[in-house]
Order: structure tokens, then sequence, then C-alpha cells
């Protein structure tokens, strides 16, 4: 009983702690990236002058802390959203699409981006051990007013 | 040694902006089955107490993604393809401990258009 609520400390302050982190630290990031698009779109946009193409990735694998996996088990009980769980899946793709912009560095515009979630098992029974894959196609276009 | 074949141009649209298909070349594919490090496992087991993202996990499954890609590379390169267009990945967890990374598209020949 005592290790089940110091685990539970644990989970909660340095869960806590570390997701606060993070979530400042993809802010800052995606601040620095926003002047590049990043879209769904299936085509580079009409008139466009396409230098290069390449396909960039980007991925991340997160776990969820020992609180929130307690959390969820009461809510498995009741039934509604899972917020521990949400936030959880939020940061790892907001990491995943970072990854992936900064994988492409010279890249002026992304496309048709797709994200892949996988659960890839966690060694505790109800841990789940989420890997996000964000993966576009990389646009570099042609400098204005030079002929392509 | 023959030289490496020139690096083949991937995009998960269907068409490959500034280039025109020639050819057709059908479906490609590549994929590996990687299992967990024992190491790894352990610090991931310790990992799922205090949370957060799993360095050792998310390398595995690079190094597994670049592998299946690659896979798919050299197939398209048999075929005499220069480009993999509307490229997918997926990934599963066939048991506890591994995971398959497929990655698959269509092999075409390109040339500027």
């Amino acid at each position: 009983m005592e290790i089940f609520i110091l685990l539970l400390i644990l989970g909660l302050v340095f869960g806590k702690m570390a997701e606060g982190r993070h979530f400042r630290g993809i802010e800052e990031r995606e601040a620095a990236h926003a002047a590049v698009p990043v879209t769904t779109l299936r085509a580079p946009p009409p008139g466009a002058r396409v230098e290069s193409v390449r396909l960039a990735t980007g991925s991340v694998v997160v776990a969820v802390d020992y609180f929130k996996m307690f959390l969820s088990g009461w809510r498995m009980f009741f039934g509604g959203e899972m917020k521990s769980y949400t936030t959880l899946l939020e940061r790892a793709r907001r990491e995943a699409v970072l990854r992936m912009r900064e994988s492409a560095p010279g890249a002026d515009m992304f496309i048709n981006l797709r994200f892949e979630t996988a659960d890839i098992g966690g060694k505790a029974k109800g841990a789940p051990n989420v890997e996000m894959l964000a993966y576009a196609t990389a646009l570099k276009f042609h400098p204005a007013g030079e002929k392509g | 040694m023959p030289p490496p074949p020139p690096p083949l141009l991937l995009s998960n649209i269907e068409s490959l902006p500034g280039y025109r298909v020639t050819a057709c070349l059908g479906l490609v594919q590549g994929s590996t089955i990687r299992a967990k490090h024992f190491g790894r496992d352990i610090m991931a087991g310790l990992k799922n107490l205090v949370g957060g993202e799993l360095r050792g996990y998310t390398e595995l499954l690079q190094e597994s993604r670049q592998e299946a890609t690659s896979r798919m590379m050299e197939q398209a390169a048999r075929l005499g393809a220069n480009a993999v267009i509307n490229v997918r990945f997926g990934t599963s967890s066939i048991t506890q401990g591994a995971a398959e990374i497929l990655a698959y598209g269509t092999a075409v020949r390109v040339e500027p258009a």
C-alpha cells in the first residue's frame, strides 16, 4: 500500500513537471517554425514552382505516468473523456510534427501531412506506450523571380 | 564493389511536383519486425512510472522505419524506378515487445517536367 501511494505521488509530481516543461518547449519551437506552413493538401498550391521534393518524417514514443494510469482506471469505470491521455497524445503529436519540421530544415512548405498512431505495448498491463509518427512531403520552391 | 544506387525520390502524394511520371512500375514495400532490447525495456519500465518520452524506443522505431524504407527503395531500384510516390507507413504491435514497421508505395519512373 505504501509503495502504491509512493508511486502515485512520484507519477503525479514528476509527470506534471515533465509535462509542463514539455508543453513550454513545444510552444517555443512551434513559434520558431510558424513561418513554414504544414498542410494536409494533396498537391502543391497552383502556380508554385517546385525546386525539390523529399519525404520528411518525425516520430516519438511516449509513456503515461503512474498517476495518469491510475486516473484512467477510474475513467474506464465511469466513462467520459480521458483528459490525462488526451494531453499525452497531444504532446506526442505536436512533438512529432516538430521533429518532422526539424528533419527538413530548408523546406518552404509541407503538404499531405499524415499521422500514424500505434500502441507498441507497455510492460505493465494498462500502460500504453504510444508511438506517434508524422510524415509529409517537404517542398522547396524556386526563389521568386527566377525562371524555373 | 558496385556503386550504391542513386537515392530515389520519395513523396507521399500522388505525384512528384516538378517531375512528370513516365512509367508506373507497381507496388513496392519493405518491412521489418524489431524486438525491443532487454536493457531498453527495463528503462522503459521505469519510465512508465513518471511518464514522458521513451527515447530508446523512439530511436529503435526510427531505425526500423529507415530499414523498412530502404528495403522498399531497393525493391523499387530493382524494378528500374527512380522515385516512389504515395508512400505510406504502418506500425503494428505483433506481440508484447515486438513491432512491425511497414513502408509501401508505388514505384515510378519520372523525368523533370
